[in-house]
């Protein structure tokens, strides 16, 4: 395998787009561009864009200083400030970034919030965060739009209602308030439908891990494709070209018979394929992946791409239904979806991707996935009857990063595969005798 | 007084209700420790035994409108885990190490069918935790019915207002599928009435501790507090009234402690060992969250309105404590609990976190910046509902205590005109 990361067009067209949007903010104050820090899940990119703000996502940029090793010191600084060890490291590494200079990925310094868009989606953390960044950004104005939990499984009228209510009372006039921009629904209309096509876009990426081999991997290299949608760009024409791009190179891989392309060149043999439940870990993403890549495991679908938004179940954003389908966005995203319906769909990956077994991914600061994880976990098994692991680790804080334990874990899950495989097979041969 | 209490339980026949035999505050307290940690409810499922059609729907913490099941012929009882009195087997298989206690007690309770009486259980919005256990609770079919209520972060009375009504419209839907009870504007009224008395005594507890903290133990308040959250409502207010009698009349010695707030264990709480020994340790508690949902709601709801759904929740709107899981940006946090501070006339404040408590731990970096700047002395620690040392705790408090009476002759400067 070549040790060089492979490039494809779809990938310069991302960081290209990622570089544009982080040079917008490094200027947003000469610009007089407003900026808008706010959340992945339930992020409103659409209402943002309509009113020409900049968006600023705080856990997109603790992830990304993780994987530039920096998380560890913003998260020290947090904690030196009160902030406890056994909190979100999201928050911490964000609080402490901001206390070291507010220097983002691209090494430029991100302005300072204008709005704090509090989508209160499927994470509680959320709200305490932007309570804790009020204190910081004083002149911010604080929007919040409370997106209430698919508690019984299900997005009622009242739900719905609430929500429009919401955006139309609080959010927008708030929004058009400090942009000085009047409420344009036509706009907002025609950056929907462009949403709604990258949506279509973004489904077929996924679903192409029903080929054997896979040609991506739904989880590792799935935290890479749904950056553009997840960030901002969901609603704009580069968006759409991004995944059109994406989809032809997959397409490719497809006709070619090819598996995953890796950090270290493209995998050669898919032995295990794999749902994964569970954020990845930033600090070490690399060597977290290779221990999966080296053993031949793909993963063939995963919940955590799905936290911007489950469109594999047929929703997707609508110009002819403008607020309601910014509000049903909020709420089908998949924290705020209610235990029973995430093994539901967890089930659903297992069965439609022919996974060989489903792993756990739990993250120490992260209740909104982790807890109930483990009672999932029992009912997949029980369901799907396939093996399933548990590993250990965090987002963005390196000190519950364990590798050795980790890879331990997971050579003996592999090992309980391949043991199943063998046991599989020889029925089938008992069987046909 | 004690005769209509009397008259109450006489109509229950239920021979095990001891109530009318507290012809002291003694018996009454201890009847409180009792009836506050039996893990199997007695007390409730002996009252709905009692009568056909009766239901009990148990809520978590931190805060539930108790009066909408009052109004559709239940009674609602908190769940406020096993605290050091239930061993933990099976809870531990369902949470990992890093998630807080109460859960795993929680989900203990219903594995031992310890909560087999319950009809339906509520699982207020405080955190992922809790939400999460909701649905745990949904997959396992535990109860009639399983909600989570979504208390809403929107504060205008016409938009999260309405919603909030439609979650009460929600269970008691649910309980007239158990029940057949329709709510009338006449029974959630005379709930909401039975209720108001309810936190006006409460809160008559609290101002007369202000003064005289030495009348009452600071665990004997909690005991009593937490037993009204497992009787109906009629009874814990006649229990009240004797308390609030008994502790008018000048009784006990004052000590040579210092007043003091504790702040942050409104969900999984304390063990009682650790309440005690924040007192033992030199600190009367004149106020606290430990209990937070008997007294969410701050002065008394409208009860004579042909909407008593709206006053509900626009009480919980306008006239809310202070709580971390409440959307705080209009209302800052630390200055109410500051405003507390100096209308208890406290020296200090206890932050006290159950370990790994997203609600309280996310704040504490807000109420302690706020506090060194104005100048409010205050520790923090965590514990653990099933932990019963506190050596180390009652050394910090103990330190902290001392360090106000030895070596500070007048409180913090901003905390004197504060009081002042």
């Amino acid at each position: 395998m070549s040790k060089e990361v492979q490039k494809e067009k779809s990938m310069i067209l991302q960081k290209e787009m990622i570089e544009g949007l982080f040079n917008d903010l490094s200027t947003a104050k000469e610009t007089g561009k407003k900026v808008c820090y706010t959340f992945v899940p339930g992020n409103l990119s659409e209402l943002i864009r309509t009113f020409d703000m900049l968006p600023v996502y705080p856990e997109i940029n603790a992830l990304q200083s993780a994987m530039r090793k920096k998380s560890a010191a913003y998260i020290k600084e947090a904690e030196r400030h009160a902030h406890s060890e056994d909190v979100c490291t999201y928050v911490k590494c964000d609080v402490g970034m901001m206390m070291k200079g507010n220097i983002g990925p691209t090494g430029q310094v991100i302005p300072e919030p204008d709005i704090l868009l509090l989508s209160y989606t499927g994470c509680f953390t959320f709200m305490k965060w932007f309570e804790t960044l009020k204190r910081e950004y004083p002149n911010a104005k604080v929007i919040m739009i409370h997106t209430p939990y698919q508690e019984n499984g299900r997005i009622t009228p009242e739900m719905l209602e609430y929500m429009i209510e919401q955006l139309k009372v609080e959010v927008i006039p708030q929004m058009e308030a400090v942009t000085g921009i009047k409420f344009d629904e036509g706009k907002l209309k025609r950056i929907l439908a462009l949403s709604k096509e990258a949506e279509d876009w973004i489904t077929k990426i996924f679903d192409t891990t029903k080929n054997k081999p896979s040609p991506i991997d739904a989880y590792f290299a799935g935290v890479y494709y749904i950056g553009p949608i997840n960030i901002g760009f969901r609603g704009t024409q580069e968006a759409v070209e991004y995944y059109k791009e994406l989809y032809s190179e997959i397409q490719e891989r497809v006709r070619l018979g090819l598996g995953p392309i890796t950090p270290e060149g493209e995998m050669k043999e898919e032995k295990y394929r794999l749902v994964v439940e569970g954020p990845p870990n930033w600090t070490n993403f690399r060597e977290f992946w290779k221990i999966f890549y080296d053993m031949g495991a793909v993963i063939v679908a995963s919940s955590y791409t799905k936290v911007g938004g489950v469109y594999d179940l047929g929703w997707r954003h609508d110009p002819d239904r403008p607020l309601e389908s910014l509000a049903e966005y909020c709420m089908n995203c998949y924290t705020n979806m209610n235990i029973p319906q995430r093994i539901d769909l967890l089930s659903k990956y297992i069965r439609d991707y022919d996974a060989d077994g489903y792993i756990t991914n739990s993250i120490k600061s992260c209740n909104s996935f982790s807890a109930g994880q483990l009672a999932m976990m029992r009912e997949i098994e029980d369901r799907m009857e396939v093996p399933v692991g548990f590993i250990e680790s965090d987002l963005v804080d390196p000190r519950y990063f364990s590798y050795s334990n980790i890879k331990n874990r997971l050579e003996s899950y592999f090992q309980m595969l391949e043991q199943r495989k063998i046991i599989h097979s020889t029925e089938k041969v008992l069987a046909h005798e | 007084m004690a005769k209509s209490l009397q008259k109450v339980n006489c109509a229950e026949k239920s021979k095990k209700l001891v109530i009318a035999r507290m012809n002291n505050i003694n018996v009454i307290i201890q009847t409180c420790k009792e009836l506050s940690f039996d893990l199997d409810f007695n007390y409730a499922k002996q009252w709905k035994s009692a009568k056909e059609g009766r239901v009990i729907v148990g809520y978590l913490p931190i805060y539930f409108p108790r009066e909408i099941i009052h109004a559709a012929g239940g009674i609602a009882v908190g769940i406020f885990g096993g605290g050091d009195r239930k061993q933990i087997v099976k809870g531990d298989a369902y949470y990992q190490s890093y998630i807080c206690h109460i859960p795993r007690s929680v989900i203990e309770l219903a594995l031992d069918k310890q909560l087999d009486h319950f009809d339906g259980f509520i699982f207020p919005s405080i955190c992922d935790v809790i939400r999460n256990l909701s649905g745990i609770f949904k997959q396992k079919g535990i109860g009639k019915f399983v909600k989570y209520m979504d208390f809403p972060q929107n504060f205008l009375p016409e938009i999260g207002g309405v919603y909030y009504q439609q979650e009460m419209l929600h269970i008691l839907q649910y309980m007239k599928e158990i029940n057949g009870v329709e709510v009338t504007t006449e029974r959630l009224n005379h709930a909401i009435q039975l209720y108001n008395r309810n936190r006006q005594l409460i809160k008559f507890m609290y101002d007369i501790r202000q003064e005289y903290p030495w009348r009452l133990s600071i665990e004997d308040v909690y005991h009593i507090i937490r037993a009204g959250t497992v009787m109906p409502v009629e009874e814990h207010n006649e229990l009240l009234e004797q308390v609030c009698e008994h502790i008018q009349n000048d009784i006990g010695k004052p000590q040579d402690k210092v007043k003091v707030v504790v702040s942050g264990a409104f969900c999984e709480q304390p063990a009682v060992g650790l309440i005690k020994a924040i007192e033992e340790a030199g600190c009367y508690v004149v106020d606290d969250d430990y209990m937070l949902g008997s007294r969410m709601i701050l002065g008394d709801i409208d009860d004579s309105t042909d909407k008593p759904l709206e006053a509900i929740a626009n009480a919980y709107i306008r006239q809310s404590q202070y709580s971390s899981s409440i959307y705080d940006v209009n209302d800052p946090k630390e200055f109410r609990l500051a405003q507390i501070v100096k209308d208890r006339g406290a020296a200090g404040v206890i932050f006290a976190s159950a370990s790994f408590c997203d609600p309280s731990l996310l704040d504490a970096p807000i109420f302690q910046n706020a506090f060194n700047k104005m100048g409010i002395r205050y520790i923090a620690f965590q514990y653990s509902e099933n932990i019963n040392q506190f050596k180390v705790i009652k050394e910090q408090v103990g330190a902290f205590s001392d360090s106000i009476k030895l070596w500070e002759d007048e409180p913090a400067e901003l905390l004197v005109q504060m009081t002042q």
